[in-house]
């Protein structure tokens, strides 16, 4: 019996734990490099839509109050008139809403008269808006940054949250297999 | 000269506390909520930083989480419960230390399980004796008879 074979097998392990290691902790960094750190994951997926009832940012238009949302599968779209990523994704909210998606927005911590202009030069798309003076039921949605854009389900509950500005990719890849899937009619 | 000069440079020194970015129109009459408020927004991550406190942040929304916190203090919450109005909001991550749940525990525990292993396989390497060489077979035995013989002559 040649001696090495008494610990051979614990020897080889010692050789081979390394390189597992090593491709494990690769395996790690690997997924880590496509991962956005700065993009947070909502706490608020799959809870109901927070409680708010927000005035119109116009008097002749109607508010966006919590009893609004839910009946079929919709957006809310967090925006406002001094935020550019904003105005970059305007136009694919437009097209979006022609395409029949319910969209509804907020206005964080907009001038109604700013708000209006804003809406005025690019267009409207929202059914309704609700002005969030104080920013207070972004708190409650968890948002930490405008743009941000929530799907909700029938029942009135966040399956989804988007933070940043909507592309016509991410409409295609992100929103509407998901509208698709709560059953956009 | 030069000591009064490092005695005033020390003294000014000594003036200089850590940069808040808490307003002074955000901060409490009661200065026991207000120490409070201070303990708290120490814990609390501002999202748009992402690496500050909520009190040494100037972002917009750190200024609205701390005036928030006040809010939820002078309303009679208890200081857990106001971590857990903002946790419901903004997850686990808006508290900067981690809890302690399944997904830290490898966060929490991991390193003091990589120095155990460390340490057991430090101490069973000590430990380890080496093994009694094994007795010689009968050929062997002939052969180093063999071997003994031939040197003799």
């Amino acid at each position: 019996m040649p001696p090495e074979s008494n610990s051979g097998l614990g020897r080889r392990l010692l050789f081979v734990l390394p390189i597992v290691a090593f491709i494990a902790l690769a395996g790690v960094f690997a997924l880590g490099l496509g991962h956005d750190p700065t993009a947070l994951k909502s706490a608020m997926i799959d809870k109901p839509a927070p409680d708010f009832a927000l005035a119109p940012v116009a008097a002749d238009r109607p508010g966006l109050a919590r009893a609004d949302l839910g009946g079929k599968p919709m957006l809310v779209n967090f925006f406002a008139s001094w935020c550019a990523p904003c105005r970059a994704e305007h136009a694919t909210l437009a097209g979006l809403a022609a395409s029949g998606v319910p969209l509804y927005g907020i206005a964080y911590k907009d001038k109604p008269e700013a708000a209006q202009r804003f809406l005025g030069d690019l267009g409207d798309p929202y059914q309704r808006i609700g002005l969030d003076l104080d920013g207070r039921t972004a708190i409650d949605f968890g948002v930490y940054g405008v743009p941000e854009t929530y799907i909700l389900d029938r029942d009135g509950r966040i399956r989804y949250r988007y933070a940043g500005a909507l592309t016509d990719q991410v409409l295609k890849t992100e929103i509407l297999p998901r509208l698709d899937a709560l059953g956009r009619p | 000269m030069i000591a009064r000069l490092l005695a005033t440079l020390v003294l000014l020194l000594a003036c200089v506390g850590p940069a808040l970015a808490v307003n002074p129109d955000e901060r409490l009459a009661d200065p026991v909520l207000e120490a409070r408020a201070r303990t708290l927004g120490k814990t609390l991550r501002c999202l748009v930083c992402q690496n500050q406190s909520i009190d040494d942040s100037n972002a917009d929304l750190a200024h609205d989480l701390r005036v928030l916190v006040r809010e939820r203090l002078v309303a009679g919450d208890t200081d857990a419960q106001v971590l857990a109005y903002l946790q419901a909001r903004y997850g686990n991550y808006v508290l900067l230390k981690p809890p302690v749940d399944p997904a830290t525990w490898v966060l929490w525990f991991g390193p003091p399980a990589v120095l155990l292993i460390g340490v057991g396989v430090l101490v069973l390497r000590r430990r380890a004796v080496p093994a009694a060489p094994a007795p010689l077979t009968p050929e062997e035995r002939a052969r180093l008879d063999l071997l003994m013989a031939g040197t003799d002559e």
